[in-house]
């Protein structure tokens, strides 16, 4: 009788020991890092790290600095239009070719390749586009157009938004894929029944399958909202933060302090800024799948 | 990407330690890191490498694009505690914090040596020589605001004298823009944004309050009239720049002087390079104006090579070894004229370069004309608070009062 039970041990034991390594990594990588940037953030380190202990004073210097502030209200501006057009462009595209459309697969294909592509080269492209007299604005005087101006990239209040543009763009592909799933996970007899009330096909996804498409929501929301947050790389392609500092946002002050300005104590302050806002969002979703879990 | 990078690079070490083990007496092996990976960069850091070769030497080349990630690779290395032989940085404060981490390995055998209190200008020495040692190996220097002009542009406009102030300037300016050429080609980058800026400083302010604004900060002489003026002065250029200047790169402005379309530039001795290109000559179809007036200020930069502390016997032979290389009048010239730039040594000849090249070297003889950069004489982070500033003032309406107030509070901290 001893083997069995410790094959039964044995069964308990390995998907711990499986899991072992990606803990260590996430509580050294993860948890060990943001407590160790949390310490840094209280030094005056500046090129290297430094035990020279100075309190709050960085982030007092943080939100004394005009284009830190800036940084985080273009980050708000953007991140709610990011993700409201996200969710509405990526759900419509996805009750569209739900709707047994001919060549879904060539859609699909077109709406989610923005995704796989690198932002370093789209960017690029979209920069190429933007720029008033080439691209779109070119293209709109060529046709005869000549009082249109179109030359949102390099204006102080709409720079941010060719970013949103840009990026929505990218994003809603997948936004779309992860709906499309959660739609076809919708089972065929609602349909069914709602046309037997002469329920309008409008109504059906408004009420009914929208609320059931809950967690997919939830899901699409996390992702966007890492998105959000970690908004670097469009930024940088597409407008270098101008004009000016128009179009600056938190992870690019980060990264600017954290190498070219030799800063490591108050890029490092930064990023725990930047980290309350992801923890805030994070808590609830935390807390309703524990609730929901436990019961 | 830098793990890739380091795993690569032991391999290919290891491949090298192999192939070069029967080779009796190698010499001393010199790993560099650099950012020169343009065309006409590479091809300058060779001549550099052949010397090395040529006396002796191993040369591993680690060349990394960009000089903010090859500096944050040397950095990361040199906290690793693995660094390389000897690394690039710009003469600036950028390596100020490893020497006051006592990381550096100090050259003043050879500053003895060849005299560099009296071969060198004097805004280099300052940035290099710290606390009464030597801790970097200058290579070159960069004048980096010239007003590059297109002649044809000029001569379409009636100008038919260089300015020589700030007025004249202006006027210039308006004759380009009544002509309908773009007056001011401009790259509307932070940093192309604070060089212009250094221009307007340094030529109407003067060498005086250039230096008591930039490197000694001082409140009152950033809250001053004359101050003010100068900020003035430098948002009134930005009535000349064309609508698509914002984000632009500097060599595009630079093809819109080439071509004509636009009447100047204020940028760098490294836009030469894109003249020669076009396949044009100084004098002939551009010219290049070191600033307004005889006595201008005169705002040099440049590149140097440190060598981080190693108490591996061998390393050391090759630090030595690389720094008397770098050192070299003949090799110095030979890496300018392909760079771009003209050499760190004053004793240096110069007979071989063109006609703006050698008109910068004599202004550099003259000890009343040099001065650095923003960034020799501010922090890294200074200067970026400074350029955050004025980048921001350029793009937007911010009143003037504002902007000086913002630029003393940049520069207190």
């Amino acid at each position: 009788m001893a083997t069995p039970r410790l094959s039964l041990r044995l069964t308990r034991v390995t998907p711990y020991t499986a899991l072992l390594p990606m803990a260590i990594v996430a509580a050294l990588g993860y948890l060990g890092a943001g407590l160790w940037t949390f310490y840094i953030s209280l030094t005056g380190s500046r090129t290297f790290p430094s035990g020279r202990f100075i309190g709050l004073a960085q982030y007092h210097r943080l939100f004394d600095n005009e284009r830190w502030m800036l940084s985080l209200h273009n980050l708000a501006a953007y991140g709610v239009l990011f993700v409201l057009a996200c969710l509405v462009i990526g759900f419509l595209l996805a009750v569209f070719i739900d709707q047994n459309v001919k060549g879904e697969g060539v859609f699909r294909t077109i709406f989610l390749y923005p995704y796989a592509m690198s932002f370093v080269a789209t960017g690029l492209v979209w920069q190429w586009l933007l720029t008033p007299g080439d691209g779109i604005d070119g293209t709109l005087r060529a046709l005869g157009l000549h009082d249109v101006r179109f030359d949102w990239i390099v204006s102080q209040d709409c720079a941010i938004y060719t970013v949103v543009v840009a990026t929505v763009w990218q994003m809603s592909g997948l936004v779309m894929a992860l709906m499309l799933a959660g739609l076809r996970g919708v089972d065929p007899e609602i349909w069914k029944a709602a046309r037997l009330d002469g329920i309008p096909a409008w109504r059906v996804y408004a009420q009914i399958v929208l609320p059931m498409l809950w967690p997919t929501i939830a899901t699409v929301l996390l992702l966007l909202a890492t998105a959000v947050a970690k908004l670097y790389d469009a930024v940088v392609a597409m407008t270098q933060g101008g004009p000016g500092i128009a179009s600056e946002v938190p992870a690019k002050f980060i990264m600017d302090h954290l190498f070219l300005r030799s800063n490591v104590g108050l890029a490092s302050a930064g990023a725990i800024v930047l980290l309350v806002p992801v923890l805030a969002l994070l808590a609830p979703y935390a807390y309703a799948r524990s609730r929901k879990e436990a019961a | 990407m830098y793990g890739i990078r380091t795993a690569l690079l032991c391999t290919w070490l290891c491949a090298w330690s192999c192939a070069t083990a029967t080779v009796a007496h190698a010499g001393p092996r010199a790993e560099v890191i650099h950012w020169w990976t343009s065309g006409g960069e590479s091809a300058a850091v060779k001549q550099v490498e052949q010397a090395y070769r040529a006396a002796g030497g191993t040369w591993v080349d680690t060349a990394i694009a960009g000089g903010d990630q090859s500096r944050a690779v040397t950095i990361n290395r040199i906290i690793g505690g693995n660094p390389p032989t000897a690394a690039q940085f710009n003469t600036s404060k950028q390596f100020l914090d490893i020497i006051e981490e006592d990381l550096l390995n100090p050259v003043d055998d050879l500053a003895l040596r060849d005299g560099w209190d009296q071969v060198l200008p004097a805004p280099i020495v300052d940035v290099i020589k710290v606390r009464g040692h030597w801790y970097a190996v200058p290579m070159n220097i960069h004048m980096q605001t010239w007003i590059w002009y297109s002649k044809s542009a000029f001569a379409k406009a009636g100008i038919t004298r260089e300015p020589a102030t700030m007025g004249e300037l202006f006027a210039d300016l308006d004759k380009l823009k009544a002509a309908g050429i773009v007056p001011l080609a401009h790259g509307g980058q932070a940093w192309q944004d604070i060089l212009l800026f250094s221009m307007v400083l340094s030529n109407m302010g003067g060498r005086d309050l250039y230096l008591k604004v930039i490197r000694d900060r001082d409140q009152a002489a950033i809250r001053s009239a004359a101050f003010r003026k100068v900020l003035v002065a430098y948002k009134r250029l930005q009535g000349y720049v064309d609508p698509a200047s914002p984000g632009r790169n500097w060599n595009d402005a630079t093809a819109l002087v080439i071509s004509g379309k636009a009447g100047m530039q204020i940028m760098g001795d490294w836009a030469k390079g894109e003249f020669v290109a076009a396949g044009q000559a100084p004098g002939r179809q551009f010219g290049c104006l070191p600033g307004l007036g005889a006595d201008s200020p005169y705002l040099i930069q440049g590149d140097v090579f440190v060598f981080p502390k190693t108490k591996d016997a061998s390393a050391l032979r090759a630090q030595k070894l690389l720094a008397s290389i770098v050192d070299k009048p003949s090799v110095q010239l030979a890496f300018n004229r392909l760079k771009g730039s003209v050499p760190v040594r004053l004793d240096a000849d110069d007979s071989q370069f063109d006609a703006c090249a050698r008109k910068g070297m004599a202004i550099l003889r003259d000890p009343k004309r040099p001065v650095g950069v923003a960034e020799v004489y501010l922090t890294p982070d200074q200067n970026g608070a400074l350029q955050d500033v004025l980048t921001a003032y350029w793009n937007t309406d911010m009143p003037v009062e504002r902007a000086q107030n913002s630029i003393a509070a940049a520069l207190r901290y």
